[in-house]
């Protein structure tokens, strides 16, 4: 392994929440992802954009991971390709220009060895670890396969390698030797994460890796996770929705709502303190531990809209209890994150948080709440 | 949707009169059993051999009351709920013992014709995904109006209205417009009530609710959860909650029977399984799940993986994955479901419950 200068952070945009503490391996700032959704005719029609993610910023530091929480459809594993490089942020047209750094240099003036290295830092591990596999192929040639196409390793290399990672990931080495076939589900999301781990990255992307184990093996993976993290400062993007998970897992959160980041922060200051009213619904809809913990549900008006033409406003306004003051700057203009404590940071208007508020304001009854 | 303003002075939208059932109450059970399941037994015949997915399985549900059967994925919590269904196909599969008794008869021994009426009738299965339980080409009034007509022998202006009430009755706004409405042109939540409303459209005595293992948002999920409360309220029925999340055993359930390998490990009142588990697989299950409510530390975790039920150990199944130190010997001792305490029931082996000493005395083999 080559040894790298010091990294030069001084050019990074600033963005709210985000330093350069930490050495960060992925800069994410101001990235957008919109989908045009028709095909608009040129001087009539106006282009219909699906917008999926749209202005998010974040910082991937070693040895951390940053979880991102909200449900289905709100960006989440968009922002995750992005970074993963199988998306490429929307740059064109009247869409702003947002960027990714790795180690400091945009990725889009990447040289070739550059990118190399960054494909090889940057893995990810998927929800179904049973479709991510080859089923053709032995075990050991799945896990080495990153080998063989990035090194120039020889098969016998390779495959002691490959013995190795097996073990590392609580495997037996001789089983190398089977088909995917033959592994139960918690076992091939470990061969997941063996061959994630095969070029040494530095970061990899962990979308809903438990969620379709079963419950008595999620926890053996997800301490996995943590013992590879601590073992080899490995940071890690988690994707999920269970918010426990992400309580367990992730230093830091990012509560997204409809593409845009609401809450934002350490992971215990939010859950110490949660603020905004997404969230707080989040979390009053999570499943008890326990059956003495009973939570009032704040349950939002309507449904998640959908993500095409979103208002230029608040995104949350259409789905909270409280009053929108018509004229209101943030019924036009998106409101940007706010430093509300020490790493803690919500999207402020005078209707997206529960700030002044009794939480019991909100208990709305389910009548209310179709 | 009517904004509606909820500053501090103005109002506070706070719960209804008469809703309380969004609140989880404990639900009003009465003292009668509606459901008996006793030792049932069901094989499937496959190439590797005979797997005995449900291996003696006895329970009992009462008016009002909900059960929750949990166990990991493949320990017969499925074929159990389909044998008391008599929806099991044969071959591979065969009920081949035991008896059901709803509503005091074996619906086990009475014929298909009349099978056919007591499903969906006084017994009926609910799915949580609704997408799975509609079908998209007919209209909403269509497919409820079938279940009501099955049941009801009605047709017409009287079936029209039987709808249309269903509808309302799992709060669906201007029913009259949504029955005419493709599952389509509904939301995710709206969809959800209308399977609702199928399965308490014959009124049944028992709701079967087999939650599959995707996971769904946790905002949809608790909407899921109010309506089957609800659902409960309005009819009185029994409920029997499958599932993997002891989290939603904590929310929903008045009594839990937890399922290993084909057979209950442990069954017992929801806050005494909680407080004071017996079986070590009960105590795995609910203390491998990370906490919302604080950091958690490292996980405990269950090692090992879920037995193969067609290549079961001899005796006690759990045994290779129990943490407790134990002699060969004894786990080939095939354990027996005891009363520990007043309804508190563990299957009592050396290999799985650290408190076998306590309760030897009650096993032949202690
Ligand atoms: N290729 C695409 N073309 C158009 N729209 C897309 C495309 N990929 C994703 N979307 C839309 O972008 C939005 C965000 O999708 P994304 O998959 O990032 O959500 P998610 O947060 O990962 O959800 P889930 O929890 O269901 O995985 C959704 O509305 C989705 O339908
Ligand atoms: N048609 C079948 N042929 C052979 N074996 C079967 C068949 N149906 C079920 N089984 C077996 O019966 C056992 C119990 O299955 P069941 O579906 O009841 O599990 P479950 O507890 O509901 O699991 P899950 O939580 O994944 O739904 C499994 O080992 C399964 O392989
Ligand atoms: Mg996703
Ligand atoms: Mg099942």
């Amino acid at each position: 392994m080559t040894t790298k200068e010091k990294v030069d952070y001084s050019h990074i945009p600033p963005a709210v929440g985000c330093s350069n503490d930490g050495e960060p391996i992925i800069q994410v700032r101001n990235i957008r992802k919109w989908y045009q959704v028709n095909k608009a005719l040129p001087f009539i029609g106006k282009i219909d954009w699906l917008k999926a993610v749209d202005d998010v910023s974040f910082d991937v530091t070693p040895g951390k991971t940053i979880g991102l929480v909200g449900e289905s459809g709100c960006g989440k594993t968009t922002t995750a390709k992005m970074v993963l490089g199988l998306e490429e942020p929307t740059t064109d047209g009247e869409v702003p220009i947002g960027q990714i750094y790795f180690e400091g240099e945009d990725v889009k003036t990447l040289t070739n060895a550059g990118r190399k290295e960054m494909r090889r830092s940057v893995q990810a591990v998927f929800q179904d670890p049973w479709s991510s596999l080859n089923p053709r192929m032995r075990v050991s040639t799945i896990i080495a396969e990153p080998l063989e196409i990035n090194t120039t390793m020889t098969k016998k290399e390779r495959d002691t390698r490959a013995g190795d990672l097996l073990g590392e990931v609580g495997l037996n080495p001789y089983q190398g030797n089977l088909y995917p076939h033959e592994f139960s589900g918690g076992q091939r999301q470990r061969i997941g994460i063996a061959r994630a781990l095969a070029l040494n990255p530095k970061l990899i992307v962990l979308d809903e890796p438990v969620s379709a184990l079963d419950v008595s093996i999620r926890a053996q993976i997800m301490n996995l996770l943590v013992d590879l993290q601590e073992e080899h400062n490995l940071a890690y993007i988690l994707i999920a929705h269970n918010l426990a998970t992400v309580r367990y897992m992730c230093h830091k959160t990012a509560v997204m709502y409809l593409g845009v980041v609401q809450e934002y922060g350490d992971t215990e200051a939010i859950f110490a303190k949660p603020t905004h009213l997404y969230t707080n619904a989040l979390i009053s809809a999570a499943l008890p531990s326990h059956p003495d913990i009973v939570r009032d549900e704040i349950v939002l008006p309507g449904e998640v809209v959908s993500p095409v033409n979103p208002p230029p406003g608040d995104v949350f306004m259409s789905r909270t209890p409280l009053e929108v003051r018509k004229n209101h700057i943030y019924t036009k203009e998106r409101p940007p994150l706010v430093e509300i404590g020490k790493d803690h940071y919500v999207v402020e208007t005078p209707w997206s948080t529960v700030t002044g508020h009794d939480l019991s304001e909100f208990h709305l009854s389910v009548d209310e709440a179709m | 949707m009517v904004k509606k303003a909820a500053s501090k002075t103005t109002k506070k939208p706070t719960a209804k009169k008469g809703l309380d059932t969004d609140r989880f109450g404990p639900s009003t059970i009465r003292d009668e059993v509606v459901l008996e399941v006793k030792n049932l037994q069901t094989n499937f015949t496959t190439k590797w051999g005979t797997v005995k997915a449900c291996d003696g399985i006895s329970y009992s549900v009462k008016r009002g009351e909900t059960l929750g059967i949990v166990g990991e994925s493949g320990s017969g919590k499925s074929v159990t709920a389909l044998s008391i269904m008599r929806l099991i196909q044969s071959p591979p599969g065969e009920i081949a013992g035991g008896e059901v008794i709803l509503n005091g008869r074996d619906i086990l021994q009475i014929s298909e014709s009349q099978m056919t009426s007591v499903r969906g009738g006084e017994i009926s299965m609910i799915l949580q995904d609704p997408m799975q339980a509609l079908n998209p080409v007919f209209d909403i009034n269509d497919q409820v109006g079938e279940a009501i007509g099955i049941h009801q022998k009605v047709r017409g202006k009287t079936r029209w209205e039987k709808v249309v009430d269903a509808l309302r009755k799992v709060r669906i706004p201007a029913a009259e417009t949504r029955a005419k409405d493709y599952p389509h042109q509904l939301s995710g939540g709206m969809r959800q009530r209308v399977v609702g409303a199928i399965g308490i459209s014959s009124n049944p005595d028992v709701i079967i609710a087999d939650e599959p293992t995707t996971s769904l948002d946790v905002t949809i999920q608790a909407a899921y959860l109010r309506l089957l409360k609800q659902i409960q309220s309005e009819t009185g029925a029994a409920i029997i909650f499958i599932t993997h999340d002891f989290g939603i055993v904590a929310k929903m359930c008045d009594r839990v029977a937890v399922m290993y390998a084909g057979r209950i490990v442990e069954m017992a009142d929801v806050r005494e399984i909680f407080n004071n588990p017996l079986h070590e697989y009960t105590k795995a299950l609910i203390g491998s799940v990370p906490k919302l409510e604080e950091k958690t530390g490292r996980l405990p975790q269950i090692d090992g993986q879920p037995p193969l039920l067609y290549d079961l150990p001899q005796g006690d199944s759990f045994a290779p994955r129990s943490p407790l130190k134990y002699d060969e010997k004894d786990a080939l001792i095939r354990p027996e479901l005891i009363e520990a305490k007043p309804n508190h029931f563990v299957q009592l082996s050396r290999c799985s419950v650290k408190d076998f000493d306590k309760y030897k005395d009650k096993v032949s083999y202690g």
